[in-house]
């Protein structure tokens, strides 16, 4: 890992990324405007019927907002890994696949610039936190950092290890709305997890994203319950979740050089 | 030391065979064309010089580094001109220079002073702020240039060079191309399937259906093709080439529409011929051999269908 060959271009890819991002602004819209709309339309749907287990008075809007989160540094982590199919069918990929780059820097780079799109763009949603009734603890906000870094990062390595093999976006779009907004679905953010035996139960326990909803939510100050894990397991197998979609990732990047 | 030094190159797709057993050997400092029609390997070939693929069998040494065991040095030492430009066209050209630059470990003043270098010589300082996808072709070639040479490698690969390119931006790179070789003595290797633009290089490499048909100068594969080529114009390529091969002697290779036949004394066959079968023969051109000429006599087959 020498600082020539790994961090700058690391660092090249990474700043790339963020200014190709700011320069498209519908991006940063299109990343933001769908799951606003999901979290008003629905949560003025089912507000009204929202009764979470255990009792407590929370409103939809408030339950919601941890899960519009993860939705948004979804769609952010997507967009933003989607352009490696656009890198490889305009070229660029070939560029930065005949430079001396460690494979590991051509996904740490990716994955940096996704997780600072990602992070940037949740930390643009928390301004509507009043009007959810959200509120950061103090105290958490260290928490809260790492839950929004660590579910940014496992997000854009989702998307990457779809992208990278793919060779269209509408294969990607595919994958998206089986896979990845299933995981989402299954995860807390929609609704409690159910308690006890039951698929979903399992499902959602599996479910990696389950993990960066329960952190994200517990560190914005809700009392854990019996639906979702605690807050430093949370973050715990987030990171794990973060380690093995990178350490995925640059075998697929090494792999891909060597056959195709 | 060679610059290139490939042997028993073996690629296959699948159940086909792209390349069979590939031997080449470039000495530094050579301009070498890779002439092929496509789907000849050259491409596959090119990729494999590049590190972008490995070979299922055989050596591929590149600026005396292992192609196959040691991509990443490999890839120090070349620069790459790709027939689609691996531009970022949001950025702006500075912006790619520069990360271009980074992806071959250059930074701070070191690299802007060779970006300033390099678009003085490319003739860029006037487009180094505009978005790439504002500029023309030729335009966008020069900075994907300008991009490859910024580490100074010592080997420059240009897949298709021409393509895309109108005659003014064509001549424009072949004058850089010369420019660089009497300069720092660069190694240049680029495939074509044109054959005015690989009767350029110091040594053509003949290829067609993944094999290396013939290695030499254009001089000599030119000579050996004979003084005079004849060609004829026909509706009949079967009852000329019969006339030109029972009457005359040659060895003709009837095409499409045409026969082609390397002959001396070509005018005088022109006149027995137009005699013999006036009614077959629809024109007769003669003229001096051309790559093409001689890809036709190696492989049977025309240089561009």
């Amino acid at each position: 890992m020498n600082d020539t060959y790994y961090w700058r271009p690391a660092a090249a890819l990474w700043h790339r990324d963020i200014v190709r991002f700011l320069r498209q602004r519908n991006r940063i819209f299109s990343a933001l405007v769908t799951p606003l709309v999901f979290w008003v339309l629905l949560g003025a749907g089912f507000s009204p019927s929202f009764r979470p287990e255990g009792g407590g008075k929370v409103s939809y809007l408030t339950y919601f907002f941890p899960g519009t989160l993860v939705l948004i540094m979804l769609f952010t982590a997507i967009f933003s890994t989607i352009s490696v199919i656009e890198d490889r069918r305009e070229g660029f990929l070939q560029g930065v696949l005949v430079a001396p780059v460690a494979p590991g820097a051509i996904v740490l780079g990716k994955f940096l610039g996704g997780t600072t799109l990602a992070v940037g763009q949740a930390a643009l949603f928390c301004v509507l936190a009043p009007f959810a009734g959200v509120t950061f603890p103090l105290h958490l906000l260290p928490a809260l950092a790492a839950a929004f870094v660590l579910v940014g990062f496992s997000m854009t390595g989702l998307g990457f290890l779809v992208a990278w093999p793919m060779d269209s976006t509408q294969g990607f779009h595919a994958i998206m709305n089986v896979v990845l907004m299933p995981l989402w679905m299954i995860s807390g953010a929609l609704f409690p997890l159910p308690v006890g035996n039951s698929v979903i139960g399992w499902l959602g326990a599996l479910n990696p994203v389950t993990y960066g909803v329960a952190a994200i939510r517990q560190s914005l100050g809700d009392q854990p319950t019996a639906d979702m894990p605690a807050l430093g397991l949370s973050l715990a197998v987030t990171a794990g979740f973060c380690a093995a979609t990178f350490a995925a990732s640059c075998l697929l990047v090494a792999r891909r050089r060597k056959v195709a | 030391m060679d610059a290139v030094a490939a042997s028993g190159i073996v690629k296959k797709f699948g159940d086909l065979t792209v390349l069979h057993g590939l031997d080449l050997a470039i000495p530094r400092g050579e301009l070498f064309a890779l002439l092929g029609p496509n789907g000849s390997g050259k491409t596959t070939f090119f990729r494999i010089l590049t590190t972008l693929i490995a070979p299922d069998a055989g050596s591929a040494v590149v600026g005396g580094q292992d192609a196959v065991g040691d991509p990443a040095a490999v890839r120090a030492k070349i620069g790459v001109v790709f027939q689609s430009p691996s531009l970022d066209k949001k950025l702006t050209v500075r912006e790619n220079l520069a990360y271009g630059g980074a992806l071959y470990g250059m930074h701070g003043s070191p690299l802007a002073a060779r970006i300033a270098e390099l678009s003085g010589a490319l003739r860029l300082e006037d487009k180094m702020d505009r978005l790439v996808e504002t500029l023309s072709g030729g335009q966008q070639r020069r900075v994907e240039i300008a991009k490859c040479l910024l580490a100074r490698p010592e080997i420059l690969l240009l897949d298709e060079p021409s393509t895309g390119l109108d005659p003014a931006a064509r001549m424009d790179l072949w004058s850089l191309v010369a420019s660089l070789r009497a300069t720092h003595g660069m190694t240049v290797i680029f495939t074509s399937h044109l054959m005015d633009e690989s009767a350029r290089a110091d040594r053509v490499g003949i290829m067609s259906d993944g094999r290396l048909v013939r290695v030499d100068t254009p001089a000599a594969l030119l000579a050996e093709a004979g003084p005079e080529i004849l060609r004829v114009a026909t509706v009949d390529a079967m009852r000329v080439s019969e006339f030109l091969k029972s009457q005359c002697g040659l060895a003709p290779h009837a095409l499409e529409g045409e026969v082609r036949a390397s002959a001396s004394g070509a005018h005088a066959v022109c006149v027995r011929l137009t005699a013999a079968l006036p009614d077959a023969v629809g024109s007769t051109t003669v003229s001096k051999p051309t790559l093409e000429d001689v890809f036709l006599f190696q492989t049977g087959k025309r240089l561009n269908e």
